[in-house]
């Protein structure tokens, strides 16, 4: 394994450290934690918390700042951050309005950042939770543990958050990020799996002229593996399948998301999207805004992952309205 | 001086900590790769943490089990934090135990696990190794048998349940998303549980 490391037990620590210090403008830690708010706290407005594993950088940190995040929580590597620090999160963040959850759906993201919910509303803070689950890779049925959280959840930290910033209430908040989670979907897929440092080898293994199509984000092996073919070839397979939701018709308006997994050169995801936006055009699918990059990665995994977000009139100024955050920032 | 749950603790975290990559690797086949280096970080910190002369057992395993809460992370965190809090609350105040005693620690254990997880027996998880060896060291205590002879039925138990957990698909935890692709391999939470068993089966074994 090569990597740009000191110590394998202290990256999160000090990647933290160095967000911090590229960013004081937007981001400070809390004390003895791996938690980010916003330098200039959030008084007087609901605070939007989330979180999860690190190796997904920019996420979660990353969009601390105004009209998205007020607080990230940053685990061990593809690992949840534990119920103390989200608890920590959430006191800090909650400027005295109420703090809305973005969870991812994992087990573990739940569970820890459920027991955080219950500790900090036994201190009398309002808490509501919301789980993004916009993996279309993943059978939703009660036969597993539903669907994961991956690149859509942008669109939720985005939107819910702009509404957060306009001074929304908790109920109306959690409702915008509810109607996001209910109307975006995506797909990803690998080229090359990632390598978490502590374990110090790839997370599964390709050969040289296969991919794995409906990856996760944390290295977990896709629901299938095949042989490599065309990026247009393989966008259309994504695609295919979140058409297949039946939630984006002809006639809609839609955002799109192509997500970089973090070792995909940008190069190859603007080839992804010129095919994307054509395929659409096709369907008559109208594209409002498209963002492409990195923003939801999985350390330095190649691959990407595409994501459909519907909108109407409410949901398109939230997605206009102004962003001042590390990793986005919109005038 | 330390304590018998002291040294129990340890000898379980020791085992924890040597089978590290090996439960990291059955965690790379059908889940993350984190099992085992999340759940040694948690026993390093158990090591750490919990003073080695608290000899009152339900103290020392709250303790344990918050520690592991704030330390271990991903769902074994709370899971295994769990676990040990409500197996705590029965031996609270008790410096030695019985193996009835042990058996409703167990139970607790199981159903703290059961609560916090939303998973019943047969979905591929450390219910799967747990409630049946439960049942037998129950089985067993009602006999008449020790507590070592009885948890070496327990232990044997598990390993079967870890052995039925290479048969079935996951439905709960991250490998659910594998579907069938999740057969033929053994559930790292199941071993680490068993695993877990068999270090107390030891060190009672050897401190009897």
């Amino acid at each position: 394994m090569k990597k740009l490391i000191n110590e394998i037990d202290n990256i999160v620590d000090e990647m933290l450290d160095g967000m911090t210090a590229a960013y004081p403008q937007y981001v400070k830690r809390l004390d003895g934690l791996d938690v980010l708010v916003r330098a200039g706290g959030s008084e007087g407005k609901v605070a939007l918390v989330s979180g999860g594993g690190s190796g997904h950088e920019p996420a979660h940190g990353g969009f601390v700042g105004k009209g998205m995040l007020d607080g990230a929580v940053a685990g061990a590597v593809f690992t949840s951050p534990t119920p103390d620090q989200v608890y920590e999160a959430i006191m800090a963040a909650n400027g005295g309005k109420g703090v809305l959850l973005v969870i991812k759906n994992y087990t573990g993201d739940v569970m820890n950042f459920e027991m955080a919910a219950d500790m900090a509303a036994d201190e009398g803070v309002e808490v509501e939770k919301v789980v993004v689950a916009d993996d279309v890779a993943v059978e939703n049925s009660t036969w597993t543990t539903g669907r994961r959280g991956i690149a859509g959840t942008i669109f939720v930290h985005k939107l819910a958050g702009a509404c957060a910033e306009a001074g929304g209430d908790l109920a109306t908040v959690k409702a915008v990020a509810e109607k996001v989670i209910a109307n975006v979907r995506s797909m990803g897929m690998a080229v090359d799996a990632c390598t978490v440092p502590a374990a110090g080898k790839p997370s599964f293994d390709l050969a040289e002229d296969e991919i794995e199509i409906g990856i996760g984000i944390h290295g977990e092996p896709g629901v299938n593996r095949e042989k490599i073919s065309s990026v247009n070839e393989i966008a259309d397979k994504l695609l295919a399948k979140i058409l297949d939701e039946g939630i984006y018709g002809e006639g809609d308006e839609v955002a799109v998301m192509v997500n970089g997994m973090g070792g995909t050169p940008l190069m190859e995801l603007f080839v992804a999207n010129k095919h994307i936006a054509e395929v659409l055009a096709g369907k008559g699918i109208k594209i409002y805004k498209t963002l492409v990059g990195n923003f939801m990665t999985s350390l330095d995994m190649e691959g990407f992952s595409i994501t459909l977000l519907k909108l109407d009139d409410e949901l398109k100024p939230l997605l206009d309205a102004p962003a001042d955050t590390p990793a986005f920032v919109q005038v | 001086m330390a304590g018998k749950v002291y040294d129990c603790m340890k000898k379980i975290g020791d085992v924890i900590i040597e089978n590290k990559d090996f439960l990291t690797d059955l965690d790379r086949e059908i889940g993350d790769a984190d099992h085992g280096v999340n759940m040694a970080r948690g026993f390093h910190a158990v090591e750490e943490k919990v003073p080695a002369d608290l000899t009152d057992i339900g103290a020392f395993l709250k303790k344990t089990g918050m520690t592991l809460l704030s330390t271990v992370g991903g769902a074994s965190g709370p899971l295994y934090g769990t676990a040990y809090m409500e197996a705590g609350k029965v031996a609270a105040g008790k410096e030695t135990i019985t193996a009835d005693e042990f058996n409703e620690m167990l139970l607790a254990a199981i159903a703290g696990i059961q609560k916090r997880g939303k998973a019943v027996r047969g979905e591929k998880t450390m219910l799967d190794a747990l409630i049946p060896a439960q049942e037998t060291y129950a089985a067993k205590v009602a006999e008449g048998a020790g507590i070592v002879d009885a948890l070496d039925a327990a232990c044997e138990k598990a390993h079967e349940g870890i052995e039925f957990t290479k048969t079935i698909r996951a439905t709960k935890g991250r490998a659910s998303y594998l579907g069938d692709r999740s057969i033929g391999h053994q559930d790292p939470g199941a071993t680490s549980a068993t695993l877990t068993l068999e270090a107390i089966r030891d060190y009672l074994k050897s401190n009897s």
